[in-house]
């Protein structure tokens, strides 16, 4: 079973039914029991940075999500806040990955980027079988910067990470859920990691 | 590189498409979930459902729609139509539409868009703008589906939507719209040049040379259809691929 973290940020259904779509059984739950419990989580998120970590602290979910030990996926939010901060209500986050969330600053290019935008210099078996520069979608004002533990990279105003990873936990700052075919492939790897 | 987005379109009344369709492969032409099936497949990159529905207790057609919907297709998709609070678009979301457009309701009550923003996020928040270009050569808005004329200047508009908070403009030229003429290159430049938001053009698609023109000389960042991909007239593939030597679209 798979656990995805239920807190106060949209697309939790999307998620859910991407998974069903390849099979895979999931609950949605803010229960530390279940979310330990599950053999994968998945840490989605659509909103603010401030009052999702906001949330999640008023209810030790932070201390949960930090200390798990099977594999997580943290995808948009989700993975600026598993970052150590973000500029984005100049936020503290969960500081698993070792780099800043920033705002894209540019003068001609719009923000937020909406749309399909290719990832490239893959790093992780979340994209085994993929195609290089393989699409995917993205809806995003801030960004983690490139660190050691970027395993695929979107050029937007700049190269930043498209996918983080560091020992268990995994992010993406695209929406594997709504990415059609390439998103399905990068569902179906984390699910089938040991 | 980001691309350019080709977003067909389904009116929908009481649950179920309106116009004709032209989809041998469609066991049921009414059902918006079978289109919106093959569309994506085809490489549609969002799709947006338009609720013509006029009575309040039908909505709720719509919200078992948007549920269906988004268990079946695995591209992000768009609803709009009629939408008035912050509570029709809560239940939207929640069941797993992706963005929201508001129209009339967000020009009479412009808070709206800023209630919507700050409770969802601007990234959901589409304003469509019905737009005109009257005998002085300006683009005003209208309201009610192109019924109701406004005073106010479309750029002037988008420019407070902007503001307060939408992260999309969805622009439809009535004076396009349904021509298959072309795209209203003029205001759709305007806005998409002097915004920080995506702009999607609307109204006028004929041929692939409109929706390159759309994107190459007036900077559109999507282009929206409907009877051209329902009748066949242009397949998202042919046109994917006619596109891919101008601009950046996704394959």
């Amino acid at each position: 079973m798979i656990a995805i973290i239920k807190y106060n940020a949209g697309n939790v259904q999307s998620v859910q039914y991407a998974l069903q779509r390849i099979g895979a059984d999931s609950i949605v739950t803010d229960d530390e029991a279940a979310i330990r419990n599950a053999s994968k989580v998945i840490f989605p998120g659509v909103g603010h940075a401030n009052a999702a970590m906001e949330y999640l602290r008023e209810r030790e979910l932070d201390k949960v999500i930090v200390s798990l030990q099977q594999p997580v996926l943290g995808i948009c939010l989700g993975l600026q806040l598993l970052c150590n901060h973000s500029e984005e209500g100049d936020t503290t986050c969960m500081g698993i990955f070792d780099t800043e969330v920033k705002l894209f600053e540019s003068s001609n290019l719009k923000i937020p980027q909406i749309g399909w935008n290719n990832i490239y210099d893959y790093n992780s078996v979340l994209f085994s079988g993929l195609n290089e520069d393989a699409f995917v979608y993205t809806v995003h004002s801030y960004y983690a910067a490139v660190n050691n533990e970027t395993v695929a990279k979107t050029d937007y105003v700049l190269p930043y990470s498209a996918a983080l990873q560091k020992d268990n936990f995994y992010a993406v700052q695209f929406h594997p859920e709504k990415s059609g075919k390439v998103g399905e492939t990068i569902l179906k790897n984390f699910i089938q990691l040991p | 590189m980001l691309t350019k987005r080709i977003i067909p379109c389904l009116d929908i009344k009481d649950g179920r498409t309106v116009k004709g369709i032209n989809f041998e492969s469609i066991r049921d032409a009414g059902d918006p979930v079978e289109l919106a099936i093959i569309y994506s497949e085809q490489g549609a990159d969002e799709l947006v459902f338009l609720d013509i529905t006029a009575t309040v207790e039908k909505r709720k057609t719509l919200v078992e729609l948007v549920k269906r919907i988004a268990a079946n297709i695995n591209i992000p998709f768009t609803v709009g139509g009629g939408i008035s609070t912050v509570e029709d678009v809560a239940l939207l979301l929640q069941n797993g539409a992706d963005k929201i457009s508001v129209n009339t309701a967000a020009f009479k009550t412009p808070d709206l868009i800023e209630e919507l923003s700050n409770a969802f996020g601007s990234q959901c928040v589409v304003l469509a703008i019905d737009t005109k270009k009257e005998d002085d050569s300006e683009w005003y808005v209208y309201l009610n589906g192109g019924r109701t004329k406004t005073f106010t200047k479309t750029i002037d508009w988008a420019k407070q939507a902007v503001d307060l908070g939408v992260g999309e403009i969805l622009l439809t030229s009535m004076n396009n719209d349904g021509t298959k003429n072309g795209f209203a290159l003029d205001i759709t430049a305007t806005l998409s040049n002097s915004l920080s938001v995506p702009v999607i053009a609307s109204g006028g698609a004929g041929t692939v040379e409109h929706f390159k023109d759309v994107f190459q000389s007036a900077n559109a960042d999507a282009a929206l259809a409907a009877s051209i991909f329902h009748y066949k007239e242009i397949e998202i593939p042919e046109l994917k691929k006619y596109l891919q030597p101008f601009v950046n679209i996704r394959m």
